[in-house]
């Protein structure tokens, strides 16, 4: 059972970067549109993520509902020392979830709509930040135990080049993702080549912030690329990521939304999958090398027992009626209510 | 301010907040269905239109009700780590298959929204109602979960260790369904007579009568009939606290002395320094009955309880009476809608008559928080009853203080713009949905 559990916390994990990521990156998407095509661009916002924007972000709580019945000394951990970029990243997401409701919602369309569409996109770009940056801490080895300063417990673990680079990759995959998804959405010309060069854009971007981020693991003395490279299986990987780029152009090319999404999502999986890799059964890289591992950390027996039955029992529903939302509304658009 | 307090605050204000919402959430759904059945069933397209008009509402109080959810999931950790890492394993049943309840209510509700005249209407109107019971599910699961805080079971505590534990037997603790039925009917109640209030001022307002009558009639069914079932399963609820909790009890009634016959007190200031209770009405013999089904049994007083294990009585004691006042106006105002629906039809049109209900408005959602208050300040200084307490939970973390600022910024901030939207939204609804079908609407609100 211990390892249905860690499948369905990788999946989740995968499916909230992947479908949630691709939700706060058409915010990010938004802020670089011009002004001009935002209005636009949001009633296509609205029309494809509306329906399942709820359903992507329950990705997020399984997440959260995994680790703390099955593997409480990981959720202990991080939310004790990684308290501040876990509140901020709660504000964005607050922030970005009621304000793309509400102005939709509010039933006047007025000067509140600018302030709405402030809140929407900013948020949308600082959450997907602080996600990173949390990711990067926990792989970044800083977090210390027996830290005696408020500087050492609670700010080191994540504020450093390392997590921040790590949370800039994380907006850029966001943004390529949603440009790839919106890309295949759009119906008129114009926009479409708009999206289209965005989603080329924050391709290049995207590579940009990976390179980034091995630099900054060398400044912070992380071993990260060279145990990438030196290991064949991820060194494998990554070089699969790296070639179905050019892929990627071609389909983005010649317009093909089916090849181009799944490929995007090959690639955002891949890298998730070279440092899952890597870094399995460890979860947390902890100062001093008393890492906590998913093994070690399990609540074992009977917890683990009766939460991977429920995830079971709840995949046998939730699965198919969530392909048949998204396959539903891919076949039809809704109007706009 | 200090961090355990801080701590406190935010969690309850966290709460609170979210605790309107996920009524709203888990009610609203069962009004839409009913309108929506009422429309599919007689083709009334008001009908059609107030499910459309709620189904707005629904949507913005839905997103505040999952982000605040999404907070509260990462709250309990950042505030009480120690209380997670022991009992995350033991009550995560219920949050597990939670999320399967949220996942599922998400689901039937991108369906729902976004599907009128997309699917089969019968398919349609039953996303709706999987909306609600969904809804429905997941506040009775996280409310066992909270149960279990009251009445920890299901493992064994062996030298501060929790072991051999049974995330089941923890679900179904003693006190999950109790506590269930009270919130889920209290639910119902708030926010029927919520709904109800809204729409009666805009009777009383003489705008579109025939829409807001419908709305008010489904919703106050619904509200005065879990009101009238209120008091019924609230002393269920205390009978079980009497055996259970006997400190929360004796907080609840102020009741500082253990006695035989014990009295009940209606209203009153207990001073927790002499012990004693200023300008309270005693009944005597009541409280004996209440909780233990007999006038002369004996009750437990704080006296019997280590002074380091006392709840703070005076807000216990005076969020109990709160409730339970409440309670009972809501209760004669559901009596009075029966009534005048039997026999004095002609009373619904008058001004009065609405007036009670507009004053009402808020009277549940007030009762309600006040009855999750006795739940939690009554298990201080206990986060899991007996076993942890409040102090040893709270996260090392200094400067909590902060963290609550912004967290009151935040929900102060969400309440103002969500009371702003719904205002707008009420105030559309006349030039939004007055059809043509419905011109001649005025003179007497039909029935
Ligand atoms: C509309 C709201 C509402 C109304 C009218 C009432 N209650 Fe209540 N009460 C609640 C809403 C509520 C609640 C907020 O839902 C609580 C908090 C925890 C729970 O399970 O329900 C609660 C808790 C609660 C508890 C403590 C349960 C525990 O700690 O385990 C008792 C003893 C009562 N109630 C008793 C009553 C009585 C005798 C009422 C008589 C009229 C009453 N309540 C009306
Ligand atoms: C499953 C549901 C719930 C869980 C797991 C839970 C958990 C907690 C925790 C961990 C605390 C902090 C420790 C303490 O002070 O007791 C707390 C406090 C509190 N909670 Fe709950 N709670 C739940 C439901 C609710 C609800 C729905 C409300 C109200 C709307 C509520 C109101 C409060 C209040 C007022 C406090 C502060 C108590 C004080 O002043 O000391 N709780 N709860
Ligand atoms: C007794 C108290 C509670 C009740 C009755 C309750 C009920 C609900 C309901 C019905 C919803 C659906 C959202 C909506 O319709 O607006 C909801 C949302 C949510 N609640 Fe609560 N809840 C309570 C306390 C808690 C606590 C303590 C937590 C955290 C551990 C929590 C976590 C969540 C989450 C994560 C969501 C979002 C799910 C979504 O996106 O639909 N709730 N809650």
């Amino acid at each position: 059972m211990l390892y249905v559990v860690i499948v369905f916390l990788c999946l989740s994990i995968l499916l909230y970067l992947l479908l949630g990521g691709a939700d706060f990156g058409a915010g990010i998407v938004e802020l670089i549109t011009p002004v001009k095509l935002r209005e636009k661009m949001r009633g296509i916002t609205y029309q494809t993520i509306g329906p399942i924007w709820e359903a992507n972000h329950m990705w997020l709580i399984i997440t959260i509902v995994i680790l703390f019945v099955g593997f409480p000394s990981i959720y202990t951990m991080l939310s004790v020392h990684l308290h501040i970029p876990l509140l901020l990243m709660l504000l964005g997401i607050i922030g970005r979830g009621t304000a793309f409701i509400f102005r939709h919602y509010d039933a006047v369309k007025d000067d509140m709509q600018r302030i709405y569409n402030i809140i929407f996109t900013y948020s949308s770009f600082i959450t997907p930040l602080f996600l990173g940056v949390i990711a990067g801490a926990m792989v970044g080895g800083k977090i210390d135990t027996e830290a005696v300063t408020f500087f050492e417990g609670y700010i080191r673990p994540w504020f450093n080049y390392f997590s921040f680079s790590v949370g800039l990759f994380t907006v850029a995959i966001c943004g390529f993702l949603a440009a790839v998804y919106l890309t295949g959405e759009a119906e008129e010309k114009e926009i479409k080549g708009v999206f289209t060069r965005q989603a080329k854009l924050l391709n290049v971007a995207t590579v940009i912030a990976g390179g980034i981020v091995f630099i900054a693991a060398e400044i912070e003395g992380i071993q990260l690329m060279r145990e990438l490279v030196t290991n064949p299986v991820t060194l494998v990987i990554l070089l699969l990521a790296t070639a179905s780029l050019v892929l990627l152009w071609h389909f983005l090319g010649q317009n093909k939304k089916v090849h181009t999404r799944l490929i995007a999502g090959f690639q955002v999986s891949m890298i998730l999958f070279a440092l899952g890799f890597h870094y399995f059964p460890d979860f947390i890289i902890v100062q001093g090398g008393n890492n906590i591992s998913l093994y070690s950390a399990a609540a074992l027996g009977k917890p683990i027992e009766t939460l991977g039955w429920a995830l079971l029992i709840g995949g046998v529903f939730i699965i198919p009626s969530l392909v048949y939302l998204i396959y539903s509304f891919q076949r039809e658009r809704p109007e706009s209510t | 301010m200090e961090d355990l307090l801080a701590a406190r605050s935010q969690m309850a204000l966290s709460l609170g907040f979210h605790i309107i919402f996920a009524c709203i959430g888990m009610v609203m759904p069962f009004f839409m269905a009913t309108s929506h059945y009422k429309y599919l069933k007689t083709g009334d397209i008001q009908q059609k239109n107030l499910t459309k008009a709620w189904s707005k509402g629904v949507a913005i109080f839905f997103v505040t009700g999952a982000v605040s959810g999404t907070m509260l999931s990462f709250e309990l950790g950042l505030l009480w780590p120690e209380f997670m890492k022991h009992a995350g394993p033991i009550f995560g049943m219920p949050f597990s298959l939670e999320g399967t309840a949220f996942f599922i209510e998400a689901i039937a509700l991108g369906f729902f929204l976004y599907g009128w005249d997309r699917f089969n209407k019968w398919f349609h109107w039953f996303t709706g109602v999987v909306v609600g019971i969904s809804g429905l599910a997941s506040g009775i699961l996280v409310v066992a979960a909270n149960a279990w805080m009251n009445s920890p079971a299901g493992f064994d505590y062996v030298d501060g260790k929790y072991i051999n534990i049974d995330p089941i037997a923890a679900m179904f603790n003693d006190a999950w369904f109790t506590q269930s039925l009270h919130m889920t009917l209290a639910a119902f109640a708030a926010t029927g007579f919520a709904v109800a209030g809204i729409h009666a001022l805009m009777l009383l307002k003489n705008q579109n009568k025939q829409f807001h009558w419908k709305a008010f009639k489904i919703a106050i069914v619904y509200g005065a009939v879990a009101a009238l079932l209120q008091p019924i399963s609230g002393d269920l609820s205390a009978k079980d606290i009497a055996e259970r909790q006997p400190a929360k009890l004796a907080a609840m009634e102020a009741h500082f002395e253990t006695s035989k016959r014990a009295p009940l007190l209606i209203g009153g200031l207990p001073d927790e320094k002499t012990k004693e209770v200023n300008y309270a009405i005693e009944i005597p013999g009541a409280l004996s009955f209440l909780a233990h089904g007999d006038f002369d049994a004996e009750v437990i007083g704080l006296d019997q309880i280590p002074e380091e294990n006392h709840p703070p009585v005076l807000v216990t004691h005076i969020a109990f009476q709160i409730m339970v006042g409440l309670g009972m106006i809501l209760v004669a105002l559901s009596l009075l809608f029966f009534f005048s629906n039997w026999k004095k039809k002609q009373w619904q049109t008058k001004r009065w008559y609405l007036w009670l209900y507009v004053l009402a408005t808020p009277l549940g959602f007030i009762a309600l928080e006040a009855g999750w208050t006795v739940t939690e300040v009554g298990r201080q200084p206990w986060i899991i009853n007996g076993f942890m307490k409040t102090k040893d939970a709270v996260t090392p973390m200094p400067g909590i203080f902060y963290s609550f600022l912004i967290f009151t910024a935040v929900y102060v901030s969400l309440s103002v713009i969500v009371t702003f939207l719904l205002y707008r939204q009420i105030k559309m609804v006349p030039e939004t949905y007055t059809n043509d079908e419905d011109k001649p609407q005025d003179a007497l609100i039909p029935n």
